[in-house]
């Protein structure tokens, strides 16, 4: 990273400020179209760090999958599940609010406190890296087992997204002389309300 | 004045408690989702940290970070497909309404 100190120092904190705020935004806010977008602004902050650690490639890779699909898919998500519900309020919520909170900056004491007692090693730098040619090394040399099976998950992943999502209607099986009990699902996916009215 | 590893590290251990008071105290099963990709944005951000200041010529962070991107993607993807199967099913997103393995 040739950029002076200074402007390493404010981009960080920027990028730093900007990211927390959009992620209590996402954890806090009750609108949850402000939260999907606030993760995407949650996401460009923390590219905008891995730029500031010299990271490149992971950069360019974390804004392409993550504010291209994994937020869009969440969009996505959203409007499919568009049903504006006031949640039953349930007993003793602050309570438990007010408890999480405390675990929460417990956690973050404890992890503080073990990030600023370490001695942590820190190695000189070698000056610039080809970071993509690092990893392209990484990827097809020591870690090709790993990306192999990464390939396999996604296949995997996609395939499964597919057939949990997908809305099949089960024709009612009946076969002559035999019993249809076993055969029969105790629950079958409901219909769409828009098709129930129609029918 | 310069950039230390720990103020990274202190970022991402604030950024990971922001997620996991959103994962136990949301009750809208999409915002769930949306706080396991803040906790994975947590660990990225770790690993790269790592990655720059303890092993800059060997950097084995950034391989490690590409594939918590992979895992992440294919998560939400199957995540999702569970919430829109969960909702045809029970007619909400509430969590506590989800309780259909309980008793």
């Amino acid at each position: 990273m040739n950029l002076s100190e200074g402007v390493q120092i404010v981009s960080f904190v920027v990028l730093a400020a900007l990211t927390l705020c959009a992620a209590l935004g996402v954890v806090l806010l009750e609108e949850i179209v402000y939260s999907a977008f606030l993760l995407g602004a949650v996401f460009i902050g923390i590219s905008g760090l891995f730029i500031l650690l010299n990271a490149d490639f992971v950069a360019a890779a974390q804004i392409l999958i993550y504010v291209g699909a994994v937020n869009v898919l969440i969009l996505f998500a959203i409007m499919l599940v568009n049903k504006r519900e006031p949640f039953a309020p349930s007993r003793n919520l602050w309570i438990r609010r007010s408890a999480t909170a405390v675990v929460c900056l417990g956690i973050f004491a404890l992890l503080g406190t073990m990030v600023i007692a370490t001695p942590w090693a820190i190695a000189p730098s070698p000056g610039p890296v080809d970071t993509v040619l690092k990893i392209g090394i990484h990827f097809f040399s020591d870690y090709l087992l790993p990306f192999e099976l990464a390939s396999v998950l996604l296949l995997m992943a996609m395939v499964g997204a597919i057939i949990l999502a997908r809305r099949d209607f089960i024709p009612e099986v009946t076969i002559p002389g035999a019993t249809s009990e076993p055969l029969a699902l105790p629950e079958r996916p409901r219909e769409l309300p828009s098709e129930r009215v129609g029918s | 004045m310069q950039l230390y590893l720990q103020y990274f590290l202190l970022l991402a251990a604030a950024l990971f408690c922001t997620g996991i008071y959103g994962l136990v105290t949301s009750r809208n099963a999409v915002r769930v989702l949306m706080s396991i990709e803040l906790l994975l944005n947590a660990v990225n951000l770790n690993l790269m940290g790592f990655s720059n200041y303890l092993d800059p010529s060997e950097i084995k962070g950034q391989v490690f970070a590409v594939f918590v991107i992979a895992i992440a993607a294919a998560e939400s993807a199957v995540g999702l497909a569970i919430i829109l199967a969960i909702y045809r099913n029970r007619d909400t997103i509430d969590m506590e309404q989800f309780n259909l393995l309980k008793w």
